[in-house]
């Protein structure tokens, strides 16, 4: 191992972190819509994907990267909210089942539309010009773009937590993931919570899509990979808990990047390790509630 | 009695004549249609991350059958291309190949985007005693184990193409080369020709590092890369691989610290990916077109392609689509036929330029030999966003370029 330096493994360690931030952007999603809904979207990939191709439509005709940090989030929210009003909400009460071949299937129409729509081959995105060139981190040079990624996310983190801790909409979201029922008797319109819910979760995907354009360039196949990889933090985080999809996602980027600097071939299985290691011994993940499946 | 006789007679005769009257021209067409066109069945993973590349394939592959069409065929005999999507599948690929074969009773097979899937068509040709011409790298296809007499290699092999890169960049880089490789046989084949080729120059390995095939993000390999410190990386993937290692490499600023080379220079990745994630980035191709300057076929080829599909320019992959379907096009017209125990030793006789200099198939494996140009990436001028590359070096056709047939388990 020759070459191994502190200033290499702190490298290696913020490449991990910020390979990580774009598994949190996913994950939480996933997990806000799973431990309120008790959905699990398999759409998830596919709105991820749709965000970059919203991306790249609007960059296109010359709307500015900055405007689409908002606009694509908006717009692949918006998006969600109608899939939740005309498809989901239909069949809560049914079971787990239901939704999750629901989205299963809808993952590959969407993916199918955009194909027809933007071609099967993929395209490149520039980074914004801004954000270009790689800085002194301390231990080394890091692309710019990765940090400004790292820090949107801690933005979007900060954001949602205190829209859930400190607002009231976010109290009445907290209590309908306790109890729906009880929330409802409270005349809560709890139905109106859940569109919410699943339209943020979704923008949410949509802005992790529009981040990771110009790392990885744009193909309608990008959310499977991703998607996989996203289940995993959620599985590894416990399902439905915010703050173990934060956790878990750096973890996640962190044993990617770590596995890759002594076994480049060994990375994608680590991940699989990792949650095999914590399936076995904590059941329902770093900070899951027993239960929530069944 | 006589003449009632007679009438009967002189009835059916009418009869029959006037009955193979009526068929004949409609039986003579059934024919005609089976003997006239000369199929040739195009497999090539138009889905996929390979698919630019393949689209390209499919348009300059149509040239060569305009070209011999117009030139009047095989003694009127025309060629006709049937594509088909094998999805960079090997399997796929495969069962397209046998239905061409079975079904649509091809005549030869030209084809394939990929070291892997080549050789799945080849097993399937090589059965079948079918033609088939590959048009994607492979050293594999040349070895005796996967060889036939029905296999063609049209497209230059990794040794060929890391060897003559290879040869260029270690004597003016330096000798501390670190490898980035797609972890499939393009990618090991690539590092084995780079390796054989560096050993003339003493070059020093520092680090081989192989990423999984469909890979998006490298941020994980390039700070130990960094570390390294060699004076040559190489990254030695493809298509949108190629595009993004390429990019992100150039994000974590490495190209200001080591000369980045890759076998293989796409210009569909090129143009797909802009410049500045390619920008001094130097590799090898088997054509480019702004080689018409030196080149007469070049310029004759790259006419009739501009001419075809309004002005665009032939890619590398899509060149060796042509050759490969002209070789064989023109195999069977001197040999009068497509009947492949005739046709083989007309491909083999060919000495042809038909767009990149002079070529032939070397006896003992079907490889054609030809030149392999060195080029590097640079900002295209404003008025002309398809130039690209410059053509930095030319690696003349040269058997001792090529591993040899005894090397390959071929008899001499």
């Amino acid at each position: 191992m020759a070459g191994l330096s502190l200033e290499l493994i702190g490298l290696q360690l913020f490449a991990g972190l910020a390979l990580g931030s774009v598994y949190v952007l996913l994950a939480i999603g996933l997990s806000l819509i799973f431990g309120m809904l008790t959905v699990v979207n398999f759409a998830h990939g596919a709105f991820f994907m749709l965000g970059a191709y919203v991306g790249l439509w609007l960059l296109s005709i010359g709307v500015n990267f900055w405007i689409c940090l908002v606009a694509v989030p908006l717009i692949v929210g918006g998006f969600g909210l109608a899939v939740e009003r005309t498809l989901i909400r239909p069949l809560y009460g049914r079971g787990i089942d239901y939704p999750l071949l629901l989205t299963f299937g809808l993952s590959y129409i969407i993916v199918e539309l955009v194909r027809i729509v933007f071609g099967k081959s993929g395209y490149p995105v520039a980074t914004p010009d801004a954000l270009q060139g790689a800085v002194d981190i301390g231990v080394g040079y890091f692309p710019l773009y990765r940090l400004f990624v790292m820090g949107v996310t801690a933005l979007i983190l900060v954001g949602l937590w205190l829209f859930l801790e400190r607002t009231r909409y976010g109290l009445i979201i907290r209590a309908g993931a306790r109890d729906a029922q009880i929330v409802r008797v409270l005349g809560v319109n709890i139905s109106r919570v859940w569109l919410m819910v699943f339209g943020l979760g979704c923008g949410i995907a949509g802005l992790g899509g529009l981040l990771a354009a110009p790392l990885q360039g744009v193909i309608p196949e990008m959310g499977g990979p991703i998607l996989a990889e996203a289940f995993v933090v959620t599985v590894v985080g416990g399902m439905g808990s915010l703050m173990g999809a934060v956790l878990a996602g750096l973890l996640v980027g962190v044993v990617v990047s770590m596995t890759s600097l002594f076994a480049p071939e060994m990375a994608k299985v680590a991940i699989f390790a990792l949650m095999a290691v914590v399936l076995l011994i904590r059941p329902q993940g770093f900070f899951g509630r027993a239960g929530l499946m069944s | 009695m006589t003449d009632h006789k007679m009438s009967l007679t002189r009835r059916r005769l009418l009869g029959t004549v006037g009955a193979a009257a009526a068929v004949s021209p409609f039986a003579i067409n059934i024919v005609r249609a089976q003997e006239s066109k000369i199929k040739i069945g195009f497999p090539v993973p138009l889905t996929g991350p390979y698919g630019a590349e393949a689209e390209d394939q499919v348009r300059a592959a149509q040239v060569a059958i305009a070209e011999f069409n117009e030139a009047g065929g095989l003694a009127g005999r025309m060629a006709e291309l049937l594509v088909r999507d094998d999805k960079l599948n090997p399997g796929e690929a495969a069962t397209r190949t046998l239905e061409l074969i079975e079904n649509d009773k091809v005549n030869f097979i030209v084809g394939s985007l990929s070291a892997a899937v080549q050789l799945a068509v080849n097993n399937v040709t090589k059965q079948r005693k079918v033609i088939f011409n590959s048009i994607s790298q492979s050293d594999a296809i040349n070895e005796v184990a996967d060889f036939s007499p029905y296999t063609f290699h049209e497209a230059l092999n990794p040794h060929m193409t890391a060897g003559a890169v290879g040869r260029y960049a270690f004597q003016k880089f330096g000798k501390k080369v670190v490898f980035l490789t797609a972890d499939y046989a393009y990618g090991t084949e690539m590092v084995t020709g780079f390796r054989e080729a560096g050993k003339a120059f003493n070059i020093e390995v520092m680090g081989d590092i192989r990423h999984p095939i469909g890979a998006t993000d490298f941020s994980t390999l390039l700070p130990r890369i960094q570390a390294m410190k060699p004076d040559i990386l190489c990254i030695s993937n493809f298509g949108r691989d190629q595009q993004i290692a390429l990019k992100q490499a150039t994000d974590f600023g490495m190209k200001k610290q080591m000369k980045i080379i890759a076998p293989i220079l796409l210009y569909t990745g090129r143009i797909a990916a802009g410049e500045a994630a390619f920008e001094g980035v130097i590799g090898g191709t088997s054509y480019y077109w702004g080689i018409e300057n030196k080149i007469a076929s070049a310029k004759a080829f790259n006419d009739r392609f501009r001419k075809m599909f309004a002005g665009k320019v032939p890619s590398d992959y899509g060149s060796l689509a042509y050759g490969g379907v002209k070789t064989l096009l023109m195999g069977a017209k001197n040999a009068g036929s497509t009947d492949a125990e005739k046709v083989i030793p007309a491909v083999e006789a060919l000495k042809y330029d038909y767009y990149k200099g002079p070529q032939y198939y070397r006896k003992c494996d079907h490889q054609s030999v030809q030149s392999v140009f060195i080029i590097e990436s640079k900002t295209a001028p404003k008025d002309n966003p398809t130039d690209v590359f410059n053509v930095i070096a030319i690696d003349e056709p040269n058997e001792a370029n090529l591993r040899s047939c005894e090397v390959l388990g071929h008899k001499a």
